[in-house]
């Protein structure tokens, strides 16, 4: 009983703590994986908000305000996702920027959307997310996932010539979702055929069967929806075997630790991933107070997350207003220059001006395919 | 047919090391009735002993050779080290607790190993060096069957083989056989209950390591993570065969392995997992003591 | 002296355990080696240490238990169960207790009013597998199965025809109950650890289904947008329709209470329980095992069920990943580390397993270790659990048998009941 006890106690503490928190700041939540296996895909986006932040409170804040970063941990599990979510509702968030992975934003959305609030991914690519058009508050800086199976699978198609193509996926959210995108572009342009289309066991011990039924299927090429670790035993089993046939990827696998891993394996994988944007000076600037800040190079997502951040209190200015309705009006009317580009929002909420290119390992570095 | 034999042999492959890592669990069981849910990450360690003690010799300039004779053996030890060490801590004080509360110790002890490797070490993945030397004569057959494939069947033929000498011929074979049979008479009989459950701890830890490494170099890559899976696939291997019955973990492991492979060669690799779950069911259905359990007849 | 060369072993023997996973960092990319030896020294110190703490905890455990060595804790034992017999007391504490538990809402945010619904959620999880486990004794590693069925009914059935939450609740909890039976059938000759096994199984084939089976579950990407309850058919804002929830939750775990616990002391619950202590005893007594033990499974199931739908509508979204064994084993271990059997047991494992986490923020990256080690010294030092599981006992008494005598309480029924059982033991 005593034990129960002092969890109320606590749980009245941190309750107080939240109501205490001042309404003259602006508060900029950060809901999304911090710990656990995804922490890596989460962390970055922690750092843009708190650097963007940074270099608005120099100036004085966003309309007087200081901007406040409150990051909210969700493993990237919905149930999380809800709790962190109505932890930063009970916090009285003007603007959230994540959710990382689609499953835990699908979750959360609806709370944000019943307190109007502001949500903006730098990561979920599910196209349900906007297309549904359930929600007038969701936007986000990155591609949507069939935008980018588009790309990839005209990429099989017409610059390397594939006629016949096996799909494989992680049976994952992202992944799957990334590969029936790819069939459908496939076989409406009826310019190829899918001949194999599977979903294989993430941390499984080995993909030999899976790769041989590829090598089986004939397949000219292969497209592979999902993240870095799978990828790298797929390409690894399929050098193994011979096999010499491209390995087109996306987003998850455009990731330098799928280069580490994969070693000389890695040579000639392609890979679709966010627009090549290291000319763009805004990017560098980003990058460079990273380093200052954090001593280290950014992660996963730190330029969408960045831009995001610029974005919402960008918006917040230019609608001299943190109402929700104000907010919404400047982000699709007002562009804004990020890392990314200069952007705005459509009707939907996807960002106007943002896309994809497809990159191919070449002596252990990702390089754009002209 | 061609396709039929590789599929054949990813099985065999994929068995072999199921089989490996299930005759730590069957031991285990056979002895204490525990289900050591902490087995899989004894794998997971005796891997990531195996990628630093090669890194390091790696780093010293040492050729690959030495680097393997060098690296299994100290991954055995350490592995060794570490399933004696979590049975005294998590196992032996609950010896004469309800039956299910070691269950729950040993899940417990489960997430703390893999946290504490994600902690100490990284939560991301590593490549793992191919420590397994090439061999000529299987490479004429490339796309067939790889060198690495066929070390492993070997080598876990062979150390099976001598886990099952070593049980049948061995002094410490026999206490082990009487204790699993009854360790109250085996205590009466002077064997010293204790030390057998250590070693059957030490022997199953060392196993499941020489697993470890040997499909960390085939696959080329490890992470905290890697022996959950590998953990449960081999315990329904090890049902499979019969739980407590030696021949009846590796017959499990290979069958489970056969299973899958060709489940995902000739149906879909999304189902792999229920032919093997659903095969799993049929078999204890029909002979619910497992392929070579003997069913217990329980007397009044 | 010589717990002094004992502990100075101990270190010895963790410094070397650690040597390879705490102080060697070997970076396989840049080939660079980082010697860490300041961890070794940790590990040393605390390794010293804790032996001192084990042994010394070890010999309060083994000596007699906590009870002998301290009469505090025996005399605390006895203050606690006086006043909880004493209604001048108990009357006033259930009052202020039943009293913070409706004005919970609001008195706290919307996130503490989120996750007590949790693990309210898991009290009934707990609740329904301690049927299985706790009283009849069968080991059940894929409870998850049953609870991603009720899922997946609301969410499915809302989806589609647009059912309510108040019409899938009952349908889930048939279809749990029918589950049940269905995952009982096949199991029925297996014993112990076979029968985990094939639960374990059963809980991944129906969460590799959910995954795979596209057209019909939506796969991976899960289902969203499913509503929160209304009540006649009104609707509430997000605040008023969490609050509903916790009020929906709440009366919930108080009906499992109330189920289970009159199960527990009913005809049907002694039958579990002596096919938990013998199997071949009960049957000579002449208990129909195999419908006792469907009977469990088709219970246990149906709160599973029922807690399914209540998660669905919590988080409005659901996805196969929700449901994997590691869930299971969560529910198992809420019952195991509760006490097995015990209600109040399982309801305050579920509060701290579930809830600890949450609390545990403050740890940050160390959370799940000190997790993982917080259930391994539990098991440890608690084997029973936390509340043992007392057998309701009734005295026998000669003039009972006369039948001029009223006895202490309870009905002729329950005495019978009563006397059967002790007479199955005797």
């Amino acid at each position: 009983m005593r034990k129960i006890s002092s969890a109320f106690a606590v749980a009245a503490a941190v309750a107080l703590m939240g109501t205490a928190a001042q309404a003259k700041d602006i508060i900029l939540g950060v809901p999304g994986a911090q710990s656990g296996d995804l922490a890596s895909y989460g962390l970055p986006t922690v750092n843009a908000a708190k650097l963007v932040a940074e270099q608005y409170n120099a100036k004085g804040g966003v309309l007087g305000m200081k901007v406040k970063v409150v990051p909210q941990d969700d493993q990237c599990k919905p149930e999380l996702a809800t709790n962190a979510a109505f932890k930063l509702v009970s916090e009285n968030v003007t603007v959230a920027l994540g959710h990382i992975c689609s499953g835990a934003t699908k979750a959360a959305l609806p709370i944000y959307k019943e307190s109007k609030i502001v949500l903006m991914s730098p990561s979920a690519t599910n196209p349900e997310l906007t297309l549904g058009g359930g929600y007038p508050n969701f936007f986000r800086t990155i591609a949507r996932d069939d935008a980018q199976a588009r790309l990839a699978a005209s990429f099989a198609m017409d610059k390397l010539g594939a006629k016949t193509i096996a799909i494989i996926h992680d049976k994952g959210d992202y992944g799957k979702g990334f590969a029936e995108w790819a069939q459908k572009v496939v076989e409406e342009s009826k310019k190829a055929k899918v001949v194999l289309f599977e979903g294989v066991t993430p941390g499984a011990i080995d993909y030999s069967a899976a790769v041989q039924k590829v090598k089986d299927s004939g397949a000219d090429a292969l497209i592979f929806g999902g993240y870095h670790p799978e990828a790298s035993k797929i390409v690894m089993a399929m050098r193994k075997k011979d096999m010499k046939i491209p390995f087109v990827s996306d987003d998850g696998v455009k990731d330098d630790t799928f280069i580490k891993v994969a070693g000389e394996f890695a040579e000639g994988v392609y890979a679709s991933g966010p627009k090549d944007i290291s000319g763009n000076p805004l990017h560098k600037e980003a990058v460079e107070a990273h380093k200052k800040a954090f001593n280290a190079e950014p992660g996963a997502f730190f330029d969408n997350a960045y831009s995001a951040a610029l974005a919402l209190l960008n918006a917040i200015e230019k609608a001299k207003s943190t109402d929700y309705d104000k907010v919404v009006k400047a982000l699709q009317t007002e562009y804004v220059e990020t890392p990314v580009g200069k952007i705005r929002f459509d009707k939907q909420g996807d960002a106007e001006g943002v896309g994809f290119d497809v990159y191919q390992v070449v002596k252990g570095q990702f390089v754009k395919v002209q | 047919m061609e396709y039929f034999f590789e599929i054949f042999f990813d099985g065999l492959t994929r068995g072999s090391i199921y089989a490996l890592i299930a005759l730590g669990y069957t031991m285990v069981y056979g002895i204490i009735q525990l289900i050591n849910f902490a087995h899989g990450e004894i794998y997971m360690i005796g891997a990531f002993t195996a990628l630093i003690v090669s890194g390091v010799l790696g780093a010293l300039g040492l050729p690959g050779y030495a680097i393997l004779l060098m690296t299994l053996p100290v991954a055995v030890i350490y592995a060794s080290a570490y399933g004696y060490t979590i049975e005294k801590i998590a196992y032996k004080p609950l010896r004469n607790a309800p039956r299910l509360s070691p269950l729950i110790s040993a899940i417990g002890m489960s997430i703390f190993l893999q946290n504490y490797v994600l902690l100490a070490q990284t939560p991301d993945f590593l490549p793992f060096p191919s420590l397994l030397p090439p061999l000529d004569v299987v490479d004429r057959f490339h796309g067939v069957l790889s060198s690495s494939e066929v070390i492993i069947v070997v080598t876990a033929a062979l150390v099976m083989a001598g886990l099952t000498a070593f049980i049948k011929f061995t002094r410490m074979g026999k206490a082990m056989r009487a204790t699993a049979q009854s360790p109250r008479m085996a205590m009466l009989v002077g064997i010293n209950v204790d030390q057998v459950i250590s070693l059957t701890f030490i022997i199953g830890s060392a196993l499941a390591a020489v697993g470890g490494v040997l499909i960390a170099s085939h696959v080329g890559q490890i992470n905290f993570y890697i022996g959950f899976l590998a953990g449960i696939k081999a315990f329904t291997a090890a049902v499979l065969g019969g739980i407590g019955s030696i021949p009846g973990a590796m017959l499990g492991g290979l069958v489970l392995g056969w299973t899958e492979s060709f489940a995902t060669g000739y149906v879909s690799s999304d189902y792999e997992d229920v032919f093997a779950f659903a095969l799993l069911v049929l078999i204890l259905i029909f002979r619910p003591a497992g392929i070579l359990g003997k069913p217990a007849i329980q007397k009044v | 002296m010589r717990d002094l060369k004992h502990s100075a072993i101990t270190a010895a023997w963790f410094m070397f355990l650690t040597l390879p996973i705490m102080v060697i960092h070997v970076n396989t990319i840049e080939k660079t080696i980082a010697w860490r030896w300041e961890n070794m020294a940790y590990v040393g110190a605390g390794a010293f240490v804790l032996s001192y703490v084990w042994r010394f905890l070890m010999r309060r455990r083994d000596g007699g238990g906590f009870r002998s060595l301290s009469p505090g804790a025996a005399g605390r034992g006895r203050l606690l169960r006086a006043a909880i017999e004493d209604r001048r007391i108990s009357y006033p504490a259930a009052a202020a207790f039943a009293a913070l538990v409706i004005a919970f809402p609001f008195l706290f945010s919307l996130y503490q009013v989120n996750i007590m619904i949790s693990a309210l959620i898991y009290v009934m999880l707990g609740l329904g597998l301690n049927i299985v486990v706790g009283l009849a004794g069968l080991l059940d590693l894929g409870f998850v199965a049953f609870y991603a069925i009720g899922a997946y009914a609301y969410a499915l059935l809302n989806l589609h025809f647009g059912l309510g939450f108040w019409v899938v609740l009952p349908m889930a909890a048939c279809l749990g109950a029918f589950a049940g039976i269905l995952l009982g059938f096949p199991v029925l000759r297996l014993r112990g650890d076979y029968l985990a096994i094939v639960t374990l199984g059963f809980g991944e084939i129906i969460r590799l289904v959910l995954e795979n089976w596209g057209t019909f579950t939506q796969g991976p990407s899960g289902i969203s947008n499913i509503p929160r309850p209304g009540f006649f058919g009104m609707e509430f804002g997000l605040r008023g329709s969490i609050v509903f929830m916790y009020y929906v939750v709440i009366a919930l775990v108080l009906l499992t209470i109330v189920v289970v616990s009159r199960l527990k002391y009913s005809r049907v619950g002694r039958a579990w329980m002596a096919l938990r202590e013998d199997e071949i005893a009960c049957q000579a007594m002449g208990i129909d095992k195999t419908k006792t033990k469907l009977m469990a499974f088709s219970l246990g199931a149906t709160w599973a069920a029922m807690a399914g739908v209540v998660f669905a509508a919590k988080t409005s979204f659901i996805n196969p990943a929700s449901f994997t064994f590691l869930e299971s084993a969560m529910i198992l271990s809420i019952v195991v580390l509760g006490g097995m059997g015990s209600t109040v047991g399982v309801i305050l494992g579920a509060f701290i397993l579930i809830l600890l986490p949450e609390y545990l923020r403050a740890f940050a990256e160390y959370r799940m270790i000190v997790f993982g080690a917080v259930m391994v010294l539990f098991m440890v030092f608690r084997p029973q659990g936390l509340i043992r599981d007392r057998r309701l006992r009734r005295k026998f008494r000669p003039t009972e048998l006369r039948g001029d005598a009223d006895g202490d309480s309870g009905g002729a029924t329950d005495k019978a009941a009563g006397m059967k059982a002790a007479g199955a033991h005797g």
